[in-house]
């Protein structure tokens, strides 16, 4: 494990965290304001397939982004309605939108594409991929500072800039404006949020409405970054490890970063350290790396970081005294 | 009485016909679904090519889990399909299982053994195909770094890598072959933003060829070579028109003609059962050429692979098979 080996892992931990850190911070907003979310995985799905399909009808990786958050926000509409408006059962309503995901972006993907639920490859112009300006290669000159600069900041694509952008807006937003702190009280306290003439109804559409757009940018990074074009449940559990990460970090924003490139990167490390031989250890199981995630999840939650506690209208449907 | 016999006996000889004519053929794809642009697809493309030049039309079914191929074959067993035919060695089980209860009723499995007197077994060498490619790999690399990329951690996908990497050290002695699996359980076979990491990880380290013998995962594979403006090989099918310009070859399993012959055998009241194993000699297995890859292999690399080919089929050169003993000599 030298220097080079170090960073290629890190560089790929940035890459593979950016889905995970923008549907954990979608989940963030929804959930600050007391909408539980299981439906991350869905969204993101169901954008994944709108960016992949229109990447390839309309040739531009910006009209796919454009529809991916359009979908993903009308189903975050949907939940928001089944939610705010009808008062339904949240964790309900998220599952059975991740059902409506993983069903009907087969079903329209097969019935418009006939590729067997796939979107057709995209070429490279209508994909949003990373480009490293002229002046990486002479910053690789320079020892380590200038290999870590060029490795790990440079060349990603735009959408892993706007992923670690969006954690200290996230926080700003949050913590240092007044939408924020109503945000923050809707989910804690709606009725003293309503008392002071705050619409509860509004703030939590606009919660609803935010984590959908960030979900529709995970679920295009997936689709038309990551990959060349969508494929059958692409996001393979990666709404639930967001989910996980967003309680490991008790829903704050630069801990859920953090949280995410530990999940990024125990990702990225299982993938290179297949059949290697590690110093003392000799060669670990890669089944013992892929698991780590989860048992990680477990033994910090119940050891280390304590009580992770969720907002305390969270899941509960605000109803107006009369 | 002498005319009731031959009329009865025309009688019979016509149904007999009929009924020949008349049963629909049926195949049961596995998990990576007819269009993984790669196993699936040449069965799916075998089964085409029945209907286009017979007119008899076929009925297929994608399994979803692994619930599904049992009934999936029985299915088409009850509705009178024969022959059916299952795709791919996890169906051995459902095979088995459904092929008892139906005994009239025609199977074929690929790329598995099942032992019953109506069922035929359809095995590839994978491993001489491979070792084509690792020929071509070896030729084409510049650096002496080559990849592959697995898909479940099988012992059928460590058969391909082992003749690959045969195939590689045949022409390069010296050369570095890596060798990566993309996970242990079925969805290995359908996750292409892994691939495209596991071949990422091997382009950083050096490797400028990387065959795939994936499935779906491998269109991430193949997607990232050319990203990078390295060289992928496919497998299965003919991959090279996928990132045209970028696949060097395709280590192809004629899947096709396998179904393709079930199917025909059967029609015509040929249809044998038992253990049949297509190499190099068999045309069952090659490297693919075509159009799309024509610029990027030499005439010293078809040189090398038509020598290997003969060799291959004379039984001068043996390929060593991993499922042998479960090892790799190169």
């Amino acid at each position: 494990m030298d220097f080079n080996a170090t960073l290629l892992i890190l560089d790929s931990t940035l890459r593979l965290s950016t889905p995970l850190l923008l549907a954990a911070l979608a989940g963030l907003y929804s959930e600050r304001a007391g909408i539980f979310d299981i439906g991350l995985e869905g969204k993101m799905l169901a954008a994944a397939f709108a960016a992949g399909a229109g990447a390839s009808v309309t040739g531009s990786a910006y009209a796919g982004l454009l529809l991916g958050v359009l979908v993903s926000v009308i189903f975050g509409l949907v939940h928001g309605f089944a939610s705010i408006t009808a008062r339904g059962n949240q964790i309900v309503s998220g599952v059975a939108l991740n059902f409506v995901a993983a069903g009907a972006t087969v079903l329209l993907g097969q019935a418009w594409f006939r590729q067997g639920g796939r979107t057709p490859q995209l070429s490279t112009d209508q994909r949003f991929l990373g480009s490293e300006p002229n002046f990486a290669a002479e910053l690789r000159d320079i020892p380590i500072v200038g290999s870590i600069v060029s490795e790990l900041v440079l060349g990603h694509s735009l959408l892993v800039y706007i992923a670690f952008i969006m954690v200290p807006l996230t926080w700003w937003v949050l913590f240092r404006t007044r939408f924020g702190l109503r945000l923050r009280a809707v989910g804690e306290n709606p009725a003293a949020v309503d008392t002071a003439g705050i619409s509860v109804t509004v703030l939590r559409y606009k919660a609803v409405i935010i984590c959908g757009a960030l979900c529709g940018v995970a679920g295009t990074y997936l689709a038309i970054s990551q990959s060349g074009g969508f494929n059958n449940n692409m996001t393979a559990g990666k709404g639930y490890i967001a989910l996980a990460a967003l309680i490991f970090a008790k829903w704050k924003p630069v801990p859920v970063m953090f949280a995410c490139l530990l999940f990024g990167f125990l990702d990225a490390a299982a993938i290179r350290l297949q059949g290697a031989e590690l110093p003392v250890i000799g060669r670990v199981p890669v089944q013992f790396i892929q698991a780590l995630p989860y048992v990680l999840t477990v033994v910090l939650l119940a050891g280390f970081i304590g009580r992770a506690e969720p907002p305390r209208a969270g899941g509960v449907p605000y109803v107006k005294e009369r | 009485m002498k005319r009731t016999i031959l009329a009865l006996a025309t009688l019979m000889a016509t149904t007999a016909f009929v009924a020949a004519a008349d049963s629909t053929p049926a195949v049961v794809y596995d998990m990576g679904g007819k269009f993984d642009k790669s196993f699936n697809e040449a069965a799916h493309s075998g089964a085409e090519k029945f209907k286009e030049e017979t007119g008899t039309d076929y009925r297929d079914f994608e399994v979803e889990n692994e619930q599904q191929r049992a009934q999936a074959l029985r299915r088409f067993a009850e509705d009178g399909n024969n022959p059916i035919a299952a795709i791919g060695f996890s169906q051995q089980a459902a095979v088995e299982q459904v092929a008892k209860e139906f005994p009239d009723t025609k199977f074929v499995i690929i790329d598995s053994v099942v032992d019953l007197p109506n069922v035929r077994s359809v095995l590839f060498k994978e491993h001489e195909g491979s070792y084509l490619a690792g020929i071509m790999a070896a030729m084409a690399s510049e650096s002496g770094k080559v990849g592959f990329v697995g898909g479940m951690d099988i012992p059928l996908i460590r058969k391909f890598a082992c003749g690959y990497k045969g195939g590689v050290k045949s022409v390069k002695p010296d050369a570095q072959v890596m060798e990566n699996m993309t996970g242990s359980t079925p969805t290995a076979w359908n996750d292409p933003v892994k691939g495209g990491e596991l071949a990422k990880s091997q382009i950083e380290s050096g490797a400028d060829v990387i065959f795939h013998a994936a499935g779906g995962t491998g269109i991430g594979v193949m997607q990232t070579a050319a990203d990078a403006g390295k060289l992928a090989i496919g497998v299965d099918s003919n991959q090279n028109g996928v990132q045209p310009g970028s696949v060097l070859t395709s280590m192809i399993k004629r899947v096709d003609n396998a179904i393709f012959d079930a199917f025909t055998d059967a029609q015509s009241g040929e249809f044998e059962t038992g253990t049949v194993a297509l190499g190099v000699k068999e045309d069952g297995v090659g490297v693919a050429m075509d159009d799309n890859n024509k610029d990027l292999v030499s005439e010293e690399m078809m040189a090398a692979v038509d020598e290997a080919k003969a060799k291959i089929a004379s039984g001068e050169l043996e390929v060593h098979d991993y499922m042998a003993d479960n090892t790799c000599t190169y």
